[in-house]
Parts: structure tokens; sequence; C-alpha cells
């Protein structure tokens, strides 16, 4: 340790830059205990900061690392456009309002409101049966759970994100169809006269099946951003509404969730963001069909996603770009859903930073 | 309407923990106890044993009893939101909903058992408020967040959502140790206001507000860390300030320990 | 001025009206029990559903009878309390049902064809009929492509977090920072339209006489930028969590930055930059959407990942689905539980990873 004080005193992490070139500690004047170096600069000047060193290259190098996410993005965006408006330009259709999906033709004609519409009623179904279920387990793991039993249960949860979703459409397609089957049968029976249960069959690949099993794939999002926020509760708020007598469900609604609730609002946007790109689950679980129907237990169902995993191995180059221009869609709308989710996220997060 | 207390050999356990050790003592209706002592003598265990707020804690229990008007709080046909409704808790840090406005958060006890009527919520936002000297501070911001206030009207607002249920008794855990002078000041006065409707026993660490504040003082110690606290002494406040019988209690009133 | 001057009605509690009576638990099983009696009667009275819709009535009946008979005892918030415990309760019940199924299915019919066949040989020239055929040039897809992915991912990813935590200061580290949590949320589906069209249809025609070729480096490609947000993310927490004494300790001793970040931080940090980067490797290895369109898919062994179409076990999980082969689904679910095998070892070694890590909250 002899000779490390000399040093120590006088180089400060903001000098950093300055020395890194010539090696450490180098030309620091006065350094009688160093022995190795002898002392360069005889007490005069300081080394000069030069202008091309491995600092500066190392921090060139990882700023243009941090720098590539932005970069993808707009290369996403960027050469999804370039490939979409040839197609769209042969469009004879109406891109936004056409039901059909013929781009393959010799006079192509495509729109997206089909699948858009199944995209977006099969995420609506998923939200549905998805948040109240996670917000249940969220406020079970952290509120009622003794912790011998979250722990195992959280860590059940985290697997559950972690099985691929081609895995929940091949169950979705094997398993759990015969029962909503047998479900759906049953809705068309007794509340067939409510337009989502009507028709004549046959029931089971609907969109109610391609729902459900996202709902199963969201969930995991949904119940760990959830439980997150839900921890994140002061304690002492919540001491102050059992201290006036609240039972405990009083006082989750009283304490954890308005002040979860922005939280939770952006996990699930987080879901519905996951949700409306699910491509493999669905394109395995739905019938794909193009119209616009609200029937949910009838086969059918479309959605932008799985259209794209469905039709491209078929498709012309037409067809592709036709794809391509949809998918351009999904991404515009993901991205919206996705940014607001982190804007609410982030604003949160400063509001309890300056709190505390 | 302010009850008395009696606790009788109450002691109190974290899991296999002991923090207090079979304390007795008697608080006697539309008075202000002090419990003062060193940190960890178990005086904010005791305090919270008394509307069973420890229990929040996993493994928490307790043996002895405690009674309110010989009713003991500990029978297993108490339902324990009724007791904390009884026997309401002002805690150590001002803490407001920070979601809710001054008004909600003074009425907040009372939506919570289920009072609807507009008329009888502002009825009791003002009279709490009031009661807390806090009304001609906030009557023109009522619909602003109650986390906007300085830290000693937070607290009043707190005193003002604890009485705004109508409680025998009010438990205070060190309500100033978070607050400037002025502020602390003002809490106390308020302490003698409340004094002639609630029974209230503050724990403190500042033995003058122990000395200006209270009618009656126990004082709790322990012999060493991991020791259960025990109740050294316990008498009228000009007593145990003037002329102490204990020596611990002597020592450290005088400031030779703790 | 008195805040007692009038009580408010059933609010104040008085040492007399403290009790409360309780709901016995032999109730609260009877009311289950019947519950569930009165819906088995009437699905399968009725003949309308089997156990499932049984189950749903039953647990609907059970919170109805229980917060209806709870309410009459022990009162109207009490009740509440106990109902919505009970549903919470139901609601994690519901939530672990079908992982179970999903865990039960895999293992059995999975290990149908778990043999040495399926693990030595591909999918070429198998016919309909034929019932043999396996997943391994699928295996060899996957590995190649996932770590290829990784190559590409690891770098920048780790990188991009040590700008965000050592360098990046203001509004376009804030940026970064945002774009990256956004970044997560790409749908896999566009990462792969992406790679098409930028890598098979404009880049890849230099390489293979103009014509566009899809490629087992290009679905690569396309997982990169699905792992890319997560290991930025990861590597940003854990960076964060090395604690400042240790690098102002290094800077004191004159150490440069750079250095300081690649001999001190980084090496401290490396166990939780590691879990973080395993789990990213195991939701790549999962993805099928991206191999679809930018891989081709194959059904012959390739080994090459930058000539010719690959397969990768997700892909091969998918085709084997939508084949009419009677023999196809028992490929498919083999190859389903091959491929959670190996995401969940993943996923598992890196929570056990993380567990150990000294450097977690």
């Amino acid at each position: 340790m002899g000779d490390y004080p000399s040093r120590s005193v006088n180089a400060t992490a903001g000098d950093l830059a300055a020395t890194s070139s010539r090696g450490q500690g180098a030309g620091y004047g006065a350094s009688p205990s160093n022995h190795n170096e002898p002392p360069l600069g005889g007490g005069g000047a300081l080394p000069k900061k030069s202008r091309f060193s491995i600092e500066t290259g190392f921090r060139a190098l990882s700023t243009a690392s941090g720098a590539m996410v932005l970069v993808i993005i707009v290369a996403i965006a960027v050469f999804l456009i370039y490939k979409a408006l040839p197609a769209l330009q042969a469009n004879t259709g109406h891109f936004l309002t056409q039901f059909e999906w013929n781009p393959n033709d010799a006079t192509p004609s495509f729109g997206i409101a089909a699948i858009a519409f199944g995209t977006v009623l099969s995420s609506i179904i998923a939200l549905l049966v998805a948040v109240p279920v996670a917000l249940s387990i969220a406020l079970f793991l952290s509120h009622y759970a003794p912790k011998r039993l979250a722990t195992p249960l959280g860590f059940v949860i985290d697997l559950l994100a972690a099985v691929p979703s081609v895995v929940f459409g091949l169950w979705g397609r094997d398993v759990l169809q015969s029962p909503v089957r047998d479900f759906s049968l049953w809705l068309n029976e007794y509340f067939g006269w409510i337009p989502l249960f009507g028709g004549n069959g046959p029931f089971g690949q609907s969109i109610l099946l391609g729902g459900l099993v996202l709902a199963i794939m969201v969930l995991p999002i949904i119940t760990s951003l959830s439980r997150e926020v839900f921890q994140q509760t002061p304690g002492m708020n919540e001491e102050a509404a059992l201290a006036l007598g609240a039972t405990r469900w009083e006082m989750i609604r009283t304490a954890v969730l308005p002040y979860g609730k922005p939280g939770v609002i952006a996990a699930v946007m987080l879901g519905l963001g996951r949700a409306l790109g699910e491509t493999i689950a669905l394109a395995m679980t739905l019938s794909i069909k193009f119209d616009i129907s609200f029937n949910l237990i009838e086969n059918g169902g479309n959605s932008v996603a799985a259209n794209i995993a469905n039709a491209f191995g078929e498709a012309n180059e037409t067809g592709r770009g036709a794809l391509i221009a949809s998918g351009l869609v999904l991404f515009t709308i993901t991205l919206v859903v996705n940014m607001t989710a982190r804007a609410i996220i982030y604003r949160r997060r400063e509001f309890r930073d300056n709190a505390a | 309407m302010a009850k008395r207390i009696e606790a009788s050999n109450v002691s109190s356990y974290y899991g296999s923990f002991k923090a207090i050790d079979s304390v007795s003592m008697t608080v006697e209706p539309k008075t202000i106890t002090a419990l003062i002592g060193p940190s960890g003598c178990g005086k904010s265990t005791f305090l919270r044993s008394i509307n069973r707020m420890h229990e929040v804690l996993p493994g928490a229990r307790i043996e002895g009893s405690l009674t309110i008007d010989d009713q003991n709080i500990y029978d297993p046909d108490v339902d324990v939101t009724a007791v904390r409704r009884m026997i309401g808790m002002v805690f150590q840090r001002p803490n407001p909903f920070p979601t809710m406005s001054i008004y909600e958060n003074a009425v907040a006890g009372l939506k919570l058992n289920g009072v609807k009527k507009k008329s009888v919520l502002d009825e009791a936002a003002e009279k709490s408020l009031r009661s807390a000297n806090l009304w001609d501070e906030v009557k023109d911001r009522l619909d602003r967040p109650g986390a906007g206030l300085s830290g000693g009207q937070q607290q009043r607002l707190c005193i003002a959502r604890t009485i705004a249920v109508q409680p025998q008794v009010v438990l205070m855990d060190e309500p100033c140790s978070a607050l400037d002078p002025i502020s602390t000041l003002a809490i106390e006065d308020l302490m003698f206001k409340l004094k002639d409707q609630f029974t209230i026993i503050i724990v403190t660490h500042n033995m003058q507000q122990a000395a200006r504040v209270s009618d009656k003082t126990g004082f709790f110690s322990i012999e060493k860390t991991g020791d259960p606290g025990r109740l050294i002494e316990y008498d009228d406040t000009q007593k145990i300030f003037s002329n102490p019988s204990q020596k611990k209690t002597e020592d450290y009133i005088t400031g030779r320990f703790g | 001025m008195s805040v007692l001057e009038k009580q408010v009605p059933g609010v104040v509690m008085t040492p007399d009206n403290i009790r409360s009576r309780k709901l016995p638990v032999v109730t609260n099983v009877v009311i289950a029990v019947a519950a569930f009696a009165i819906a088995a009667a009437i699905v399968l009275g009725l003949d309308i559903g089997n156990w499932v819709l049984v189950a749903v009535f039953g647990a609907a009946f059970y919170l109805i009878g229980l917060s209806v008979v709870a309410g009459r005892i022990e009162g109207k918030r009490a009740a509440r309390n106990r109902t919505m415990k009970a549903l919470i309760y139901t609601a994690c019940v519901l939530a672990v049902l079908p992982l179970i199924s999903v865990i039960w299915t895999l293992v059995t019919k999975g290990l149908a064809r778990f043999d040495a066949d399926f693990f030595g040989s591909s999918m070429n020239n198998i016919g309909a009929r034929d019932a043999n055929g396996g997943a391994y040039h699928a295996i060899i897809g996957t590995l190649e492509q996932v770590g290829l992915a990784t190559l590409m991912a690891v770098p920048v990813g780790v990188l991009g977090a040590i700008y965000l935590v050592e360098y990046g200061r203001g509004k376009f580290a804030g940026t970064v920072r945002f774009f990256v949590d956004v970044m997560t949320g790409v749908p896999s589906i566009v990462a792969g339209l992406f790679v098409y069209t930028f890598w098979v249809l404009g880049v890849s025609p230099i390489f293979n006489d103009g014509r566009p070729q899809a490629s087992g480096f290009a679905a690569a490609m396309a997982l990169a930028v699905l792992m890319l947000p997560t290991v930025v993310r990861s590597t940003e927490e854990m960076l964060r969590l090395v604690p400042g004494p240790l690098r102002e300790g290094s800077y004191a001793l004159g150490v440069p930055q750079w250095k300081t970040i690649l001999r001190v931080v980084l090496p401290t940090a490396l166990p939780g930059i590691v879990t973080g980067i395993m789990l990213a490797v195991a939701r790549a290895a999962g993805e099928t959407a991206p191999v679809l369109l930018a891989a081709g898919g194959l059904a012959a062994i390739n080994f090459n990942p930058f000539e010719g179409g690959q397969s990768s076990l997700a892909l091969f999980v998918y085709q084997q689905a939508g084949d009419g082969s009677k023999f196809a689904p028992d490929r498919a679910w083999t190859a389903a539980l091959t491929l959670v095998a190996l995401v969940l070892i993943l996923t598992v070694a890196a929570k056990l990873l993380a567990r150990r890590n000294k450097l977690s909250r």
C-alpha cells in the first residue's frame, strides 16, 4: 500500500479522461514514494488531454450501441414503408376499409379492416379475462399470501411467461379446443339469441379460443408488473387505513389500489401490446376468415399478425408487400400502445422519486 | 365517551422474540399519558398492541389482558376492525393518503364505514378539521391533494382523519418527531384541546414534551439489546420528572442513560 | 364546538359492540360442498357440459353463497372482505390450472416420439405415411440461430447498457432508455418482416447472384432485434447495482474509466448480466414468426446458417401442427417438449444464478 496514497490524493474521477492515454498517474509531478515510474514533467505541466484515446473510443462505441436501439426502430419503419408502398399503389381496393384480402390476384384488392378487427376483438377478450385474474394474483402475491407461498407461486407465474407462444398455440388447438367447443355449444344452446353466441357452428376454433389462449399469455406480464406496484404502496398508508378500522379488502381499496392505479394501467397496456402482436398462437387457434363478425364462438376469426404468418408462404411479391403494409400498421399500433404505457410508468416513477 | 384502559401482564411477541414483558398499567379517561424510554424499549410495541395494530406484522401475538371498560379486546370473538375504530392511531410520519384530497382524507374513515350521505360527510369533515385546528388553513382548498400540505398540517390532517370516526381513545406514536418546533407546538396545543373528549396515549422521545403535555408518564426500559422491554415506573408526570422512585428512571430523566 | 355533539350512526364503536360473530369453518365447507353439488346436478342433470362447467358453476355458486351467508352472520363489511379473499384465491387456482394442463399434456403427448430417431434424423423425404422423421435439422437451426443472435445482441446490448449507466446523461440518454423499453414491445412478426425487407430482400441478393435468399443468419438477426432490449434492460439494472464506492476506489487509483468499467464494474455485475442474457436467449429460442419469415424453414439438414433456408424447433412445432399426416401431432408435441425443456432449463438456471448473485436486492 506504500506508494498508493500519493497518487490517490491527486487523482479523482473527473481527471480520468485526462490521464487515460498516457498510463495512470504518470504525470503527477510529485510522487516521491513511487519508485517504479520516474516522475514526468518535473513538477511542471500536467499531461494534456489527448483527442483520440481508448477512453474516447470506448465512449463512442458504447454511445453508438445505445443509439443502435433508435436506429433499429427507425429502420423498421423505413424498410416496412419502403416495401409496402408498391403494393399499396397496386391496390385497387381501399386499404383501410376493404374486407377482402386478395393481394395475389392480377388486380390486387385488399384491406386491413377485417383482420384489424379480429386483432382488436381477440385482444379485448384476452384482456377481459386476463386483467381481473392477473390483478387478483398480484394482490394475492403482494398482500394475501404468506411468503412461503408467494415465492413459489411468483416463480410459477414467471415460468408461465417463459413458455414459448407456439407451445400455447399447440396446447390451445389440441387441448383447450374441446372444452371451449363444449362451452360454445352450451352458450349457443342457451344464449344463442345473443348475437355474440349465435350461429350454426361449427364451433371451437373461434375467436373465443384465440382470446383465451392470448389471455393465458398476457397474464404473467400484467401480474408481475402489478405485483411490483402493489408492493411499492407505502406501508404507512396501509397502516393508516388499518388504524381507521378497515378490513384487509378495504385497506386494499383505500390505500393500495388508488396508489397503484397508474402502474396497473401501464401494465394492462403492455399486456395489450403483447396481445396485439401475438402471432403464432393465434395462427394455430383461429380458423382464418376475412369478415367482420361479432360472433365469438363460431369457427373464424383472424388477426393481422396471424394473417402474415399464414399467408406469407404462398404470397407473391404484391401479396408480401400487402402483408408488410399490414405489419406496418401493427407496428405503429403497438408502438403507440407501448409508448403510452411506458410514458405512464416514467411519469409515475418521477412522481414517486420526487415525493420520496 | 372516553374510556378507561387497563393492561395487566401484557407480554408481546414477534415470533419467538419477546418484545415486552408483563406490562401492567391503568389509563384513566380524558387524560394524556406519555410513554418514554430509550429506543427499542418496547413502548411503541405496547402502544400498537392497545389497538391491535401490532398484528399487522406476521407472527405477532400477545399474552395477558387488555381491557377497555372491562371488555377484553383480545377475546377471540372481538372484531379487530371494531377495536381499531374505537381506538384511533396517529403515526410517527404524517401519512395522508397520497391519492386523496384533503376532504377525502378527512372523511376516509367514515366512507369506509359506509357513510355516503354528502351532508353527513361535509359536516363531519368540517368538525374534525376544526377540532384538529386545521379548518381555517384549508377550508378554501379542500379539494387539493392532502400530500400538498406542510408536514405539520399533514399531521393535523391525520389527526382529523382519526377523530372523524369518533374513537374513544387516540394513540399517538411519536407524532411530532418528524415536525419542526412550531408545528410541534401546534400539535401539543391540539392535544390539550382533544383531552376534553378523548383518552390520549402518546409515545415520545422528547422528554420536555412528555413533561409539558402529559398527566401521567410511563417509563420503559431494557436491560440490553435482545431483552424484552419492561415498564419500570408509571406515575404522575409531576412525580416522574421531579422525584422518581426508581434509580433507572432518574438516570434516564437526567440524561445519564439513553 | 365538539366533534361528538352528534354521533354518526353505525360508525361509533363502544366497548359493548366490538364483538361480532364469525362464520364457522364448517359452514364455509358446507357452502362449498352444496355449491358444487348443485352445480354438478344442474350441469350433469341437464347434460349441458362436462366437469369444466361443473367447476365453473360450482365456484360461482360458492362465491355467491358465501357472500350471502357471511353477510347474514358477520355483517356487510366482513362478508365483502371474505368474498374478495375467496375471489382472489379462486383466481390464483384458475391461473395455475392451464399451466398444469400444459405441462401434463407436454409430458404425456411429448414422450410418444422422444426417441433416438427423432433426435437423429430430419424431415427430408418423409411423406405423410411415414411414421418416422425427426427434428435434428430443427435443433441445429435453433442452436445456430440463437447462438448467432446472442453473438450479435450481447455485445451491442451490454455496451448500450454501459452507455446508459456510465456515460449517458441528459436528453439523449433519456430517449434511448425510453425506446429500449418501448422496443421490448415490438411484435416478433414485425421483427421478422423487418429483417425480411432489410436483409433478405435488400442485402442478401448481393451475395447470391441477385436473388433474395432466406437464411438462418437472417433469422438470427431478427432474434437479435428481439433480444437486444431485454439484454440492455437487464444489464443496465445490474450495472446500477454495482456500488458507487467500488468505482470510486478504482478511479482513485488513477485507473481510467473504460478500464474501470471493463475490469471492475462488469466482473462485479457479471452473474446478473449472464442471468439476463440467459432469459433473453430463452425467449428468443421460443420465437416462431421471425424464423418463419427470415429463414423460411427447410425439411433437410443444413449446417450452414449463411446459405439456404433453415428450420428451428419452434417453427418445426408450428409446421407439424399444420401438417395433415396422422404422425405429425406426435412429432409436434415431442418437439414442443424438447423446446420447453430447453427454455425452462435456461430460465430456471438463470433464476438460480440470480438467487446466488450477491448484488441482487
